[in-house]
């Protein structure tokens, strides 16, 4: 009833190719940014912040890189923790030896390092394909944590080998270190994925999306209409790997503040990751996000769900259930939808236009 | 200078210098190929008959010797554990088919593989509310006691479970070329359809193949338990088994094995006469690198079937 | 029909996220500790005895004393598979419940500690990583909110060496002796190479380095590299998995097992178990004792288990993880009986509960009245010290149960320290912190 887009007339060609064709849709976007920009910093508190949303948010972006990679170029990888370790690590190493540098710029410039490193890991690729590539990408994944691990000038020498994030201010407000507050980190992480998946979508209906997604259909086919899969799949690496970089960088400056190669470890990381693209759906950026939201939302709930409706269980025992349920959860879902959440998105759109009288 | 004599000579002269040393590497990498091997089986039987990249391998071999040390601790023979595990990892394997594979059939690999992550945790929680997270000891009666021959110090245990494993790749292998079973597995493998159509049941092969994964991790859980305890960081053995995977070729047996033996040789060798100039522990990444360097080369893995693409 | 069910599973999963909130009830007179275990994962065959222990003794303090001078001890599981991301989830969730707040924080693993550090002085919330995390924290004028004594890994490493001269017959006698390090490789692992590497320019003995990767289930080349250098001695700082697979390769080498000795995590029951036979004669470092045999542990047998020691036995007590976290608890519920006696019998905050751990004296007079005096050795924090520099015993597995196989070995302060107060001003200056004066 209110999701028709009777009525709205496309003039223009540039109109017509719109990010969101439909009103409804656009006010539907830009009221959630709204809302994540001004409601919920107000009625969550540092437990939600701390626990939940900032994670999420961060993984939401690393889960936005790997679509990128895996969902539209259509290369499987298992090494987004590295590429992730990778932003971390330049990250921590800017800062501490350029204490002068804008946090946002080293940011990105750590991103960009991670996008180098990618395109190094991402050769192979041109000759190895599906599983095997999956596979091959543990190489990076282990490699580089391996190396981060045991070269003493990236966490510069200190016996702990661990990094620390040093605090930063952007704006005259700190937001890494311990003094950064919930609400400065949480804008922080919300800013760079906003953005972030604006450029992803845009960049994804362009040229070069459209040859990523012609490589992942079929790569003979399209190297025979023109293009080419050097580029094409290098290219994929390196934005897949800047989109992990940064979001790596955040993860230890916005979110953990402290860790050592561990943190980003596959079964920490990288596979998580990929359950997040899988159950949002391969080939949609609002698909990486809630995914991401799921698989980092689902076993927080689980977990203080039985307490708060009065069931109370060993801890161990509830963390077994937890599991078994939450891997029931993701069969079921694949299931009922394989395509993901992004499908049931678009399913729910199709039912809303024809609400309240389907046929 | 220093570093490169580090890598490029020294330890060559060292391999020269004391070549019974490196032959007792180079057999104590075998023995360990031999054990990978035993977990990257699973992954190929399933994988080959279904298309299944079967993360919840690792899971298996937990479970199955969680279930198997369960039993032997309330007091169960080890014959009888055993012909109850495996009656248990049937049960299993005829689940897995009911509630999950039939119902994703003709899905995309990515997807499947997704669904044994699912299948994966709640394996993982089974085994654990049904027999605990403690680290238990598994002695099955094999023999465990060094030897010296020749100079080489040689482990009977580790012995057996060479043996142990060369039966198993030599009656799996029998058992897919000779028995109508077996060739129809084989079938099934080929193409799906054309099996269908000649009147082989899918479902019941899919049940055969996951029970056979479901032996070949007991196996692996019994000789990886023996070692090390059996707890929960044996579904971590999978990832030991997936460089051999890569090198030996999802779809091939004995490639499994041949791809077992050169990464457990690889490594061990690289380990022990690079790993010092690295600073150690070099083996996680170097398996990988290894089978990508192969890979380069033949991008279907060793063994594995011709890649053969159309437009 | 089958999309509309799952967009109402949805929806219904939604509503009940939102509905979780962090409720604060108003008690009176109870004193909120969070527990952070983890029963479930790899490391759980480590991680249930530690909890058991702490659950144990917290329980027999409000059973037999009715609390910590009358304030009842509420307690809080919260599992995190040994793993950072749900350790901040779960530290998050408890560390404003009870009536002022978590009282101190015991975070058992190396990752949630590295990231609890920093916060801890926000959030006013002591830190009390018993024997592990971070070992510069040592300071305290830098490390205000950290307290990790009875020892540190690098004192530990060096206690280590000062027993092996000892069983050598003098430190003179180390020179040209060759000993292994077989680390787990992480920022754990390697926390002790530093140490035994100054101690080997020192003392003149070969120190080899060897690394195993996590988890460390495959070791045949570590060990083959160990038979072929014929060390003297081995000194292992595992964890996990990757302990009772290098107890059993030792043993499959023919290694004199007394040789080889652990740091304090890789000397639990759980870890000798496996190698069976093979593990007669391992030796591990420790700080407390092993077995049920004293009395805070007849203590617990009547008031917990109602005289029922094959029950307690099953709930792990007196494994040497058991006693550990017990000992942990013991030193946390003293801190705060310390700081009532400067703030009074209620419950205290972190910040009442901070000051009760750096003014903590646990003397052996105090240890008599706990039921523990030989178990463990007095602690006496202060504000610049907060790893007391304890004395290290040596225990020794003889087939079915660990018991004391040295005196209690001190570590060489002389050497750590300097190292320590080198670490802490490195951190204080990239992190842009004053150290207080003490």
């Amino acid at each position: 009833m209110f999701y028709r887009e009777a009525g709205q007339f496309k003039t223009s060609y540039d109109k017509d190719q719109a990010v969101f064709p439909i009103m409804q849709d656009r006010w539907f976007i830009v009221a959630v940014i709204l809302a994540a920009y001004f409601v919920v910093p107000f009625v969550a508190d540092e437990y939600w912040l701390q626990a939940v949303i900032i994670p999420f948010l961060i993984l939401a972006l690393a889960a936005i890189g790997l679509n990128i990679l895996t969902g539209y170029a259509g290369q499987v990888s298992l090494g987004t923790g590295a590429f992730m370790a990778i932003g971390a690590y330049a990250c921590y190493k800017l800062t501490t030896n350029i204490p002068d540098l804008n946090i946002v710029v080293a940011f990105l410039i750590s991103g960009l390092m991670a996008a180098a490193v990618g395109i190094v890991f991402g050769i192979p690729s041109l000759r190895i394909k599906g599983f095997y590539l999956a596979v091959a990408t543990l190489a990076a994944q282990f490699f580089v944590l391996w190396l981060f691990n045991k070269v003493g000038w990236f966490y510069n020498d200190n016996p702990s080998g661990t990094i620390t994030a040093p605090p930063r201010e952007l704006f005259g407000v700190t937001i890494t270190g311990p003094r950064a507050t919930a609400e400065a980190r949480y804008f922080v992480s919300l800013t760079f994925l906003v953005i972030g998946a604006v450029v992803a979508k845009n960049l994804v209906r362009g040229r070069l999306g459209r040859s990523w997604m012609a490589i992942r259909d079929m790569d003979i086919a399209a190297e025979i209409i023109g293009i080419r899969p050097l580029q094409t799949k290098l290219m994929a690496f390196a934005v897949s790997s800047f989109y992990c970089g940064v979001a790596g960088a955040l993860y230890i400056f916005c979110w953990l503040g402290s860790a050592e190669t561990e943190a980003f470890d596959l079964l920490q990381v990288s596979f998580p990751v990929l359950f997040m693209i899988i159950i949002g759906g391969l080939g949609s950026i609002i698909g990486s996000i809630m995914g991401a939201a799921f698989i980092t939302v689902m076993p927080i709930f689980l977990t203080n769900f039985p307490p708060m409706i009065g069931i109370h269980m060993a801890t161990d025992l509830q963390k077994h259930i937890e599991e078994i349920i939450f891997g029931g959860m993701i069969v079921f879902f694949l299931i009922a939808e394989p395509h993901g959440f992004a499908r049931l998105w678009q399913i729910g759109k199709e039912k809303l236009r024809r609400w309240p009288f389907p046929y | 200078m220093e570093f490169l004599n580090a890598v490029f000579v020294a330890p060559f002269l060292d391999i020269a210098d004391s070549p019974v040393f490196f032959a007792e590497v180079v057999i104590g990498g075998l023995m360990s190929g031999v054990m990978y091997s035993l977990v990257a089986l699973g992954f190929v039987l399933i994988f080959k008959a279904s298309g299944v990249f079967n993360y919840a391998q690792g899971a298996m071999v937990l479970f199955a010797a969680l279930t198997l040390v369960g039993l032997m601790e309330h007091g169960a023979p080890l014959w009888l554990g055993l012909l109850v595990t495996l009656g248990v990892m049937v049960a299993l394997a005829y689940a897995i088919e009911r509630f999950m594979l039939r119902k994703l059939v003709n899905q995309e690999g990515i997807i499947l593989f997704m669904a044994t992550i699912g299948l994966n945790f709640v394996l993982e929680g089974v085994g654990q509310i049904a027999f605990g997270s403690d680290v238990k000891r598994l002695d099955v009666g094999l023999p465990d006691k060094s030897f010296e021959w020749k100079g080489i110090l040689l482990n009977t245990f580790d012995l057996s479970a060479t043996f142990i494993g060369a039966v198993m790749v030599t009656s799996l292998a029998l058992f897919f070329q000779y028995t109508p079973t077996g060739r129809a597995l084989r079938a099934v493998a080929d193409d799906h359809q054309a099996a269908l159509s000649v009147g082989i049941p899918l479902k019941t092969i899919w049940v055969i193949v996951w029970s056979v994964a479901g032996a070949v991790a007991l196996v692996a859980g019994i000789m990886w338990g023996a070692k090390a305890g059996v707890q929960f960081s044996l579904v971590l053995i999978a990832l030991k088994a997936l460089p051999v995977l890569i090198l030996g070729g999802f779809t091939s047996v004995p490639g499994a094995i041949v791809g077992g033996l050169i990464i457990g040789v690889g490594e061990k060798v690289a380990e022990v006469y690079w790993g010092p100039v690295f600073g150690g522990a070099i083996e996680s990444w170097f398996a990988y690198m290894l089978a990508l360097a192969f890979l380069l080369f033949r991008p279907q893995g060793l063994f594995g079937e011709k890649i053969i693409e159309r437009v | 029909m089958k999309f509309r069910s799952l967009l109402l599973g949805a929806l219904g999963a939604v509503v009940c996220v939102t509905g979780v909130a962090v409720s604060k009830a108003a008690y009176s007179a109870e004193q909120f500790i969070p527990m952070l275990v983890y029963r479930t994962g790899p490391y759980a065959p480590s991680g249930i005895p530690v909890a058991n222990g702490f659950r144990d003794y917290y329980t027999l303090v409000n059973k037999r004393d009715g609390g910590i001078n009358g304030v009842k001890i509420v307690f809080e599981e919260c599992e995190t598979k040994y793993n950072t991301k749900q350790g901040v989830e779960c530290y998050e969730k408890l560390k404003n419940k009870g009536p002022t707040g978590a009282s101190l924080v015991n975070p058992y693993s190396t990752g949630i500690t590295y990231q609890l550090i920093p916060k801890s002085a926000v959030d006013g919330v002591p830190i009390l990583s018993m024997g592990y995390g971070r070992t510069s924290a040592a300071d305290g004028r830098v490390f205000k909110w950290v307290f990790n004594f009875p020892a540190t890994y690098w004192s530990q490493a060096s206690a280590f060496v000062k027993y092996v001269g000892r069983q050598e017959g003098g430190m003179a006698n180390l020179k040209g002796k060759k000993i292994v390090h077989l680390y787990h490789n992480s920022a754990y692992g390697k926390e002790a190479n530093p140490t035994l590497e100054t101690l080997a320019k020192k003392y003149g003995f070969k120190l080899t380095l060897i690394a195993v990767d996590h988890p460390g289930q495959e070791q045949k080349a570590q060990w083959l590299q160990i038979r072929r250098k014929k060390p003297h001695w081995i000194f292992m700082s595992g964890w996990g998995v990757m302990n009772q697979v290098a107890i059993k390769e030792a043993a499959g080498i023919n290694y004199p097992m007394d040789h080889f000795v652990g740091n304090w995590w890789s000397g639990s029951d759980a870890d000798v178990v496996p190698a069976g036979a093979g593990s007669k004669g391992y030796k591990s470092a420790t700080f407390h004792g092993a077995g049920a045999g004293w009395g805070v542990h007849e203590d617990i047998v009547k008031h917990i288990y109602g005289g029922d020691a094959a029950k307690a036995q099953e709930n792990k007590m007196g494994e040497v993880l058991y006693n550990r976290g017990m000992v942990n608890a013991m030193f946390g519920v003293e801190a705060i009986r310390t700081a009532m006696k400067k703030y009074g019998n209620k419950s205290m905050t972190g910040a009442q509960v901070r000051w009760g751990l750096e003014n903590l004296n646990v003397n052996e007079a105090r240890l008599s009245e706990l039921g523990m005096k030989g178990f463990t050795q007095p602690v006496k924090v202060s504000c610049s010290d907060h790893e007391t520099s304890g004395p290290v015993m040596f225990q020794q597995w003889d087939g079915s149960k660990w018991s004391f196989a040295s005196i209690w070995v001190p570590p060489m302060r002389d050497v750590v320290r300097p190292m320590i107060e080198k670490d802490a001003a490195n951190y204080a200056k990239e992190n842009k912190i004053t150290p207080r004066k003490c």
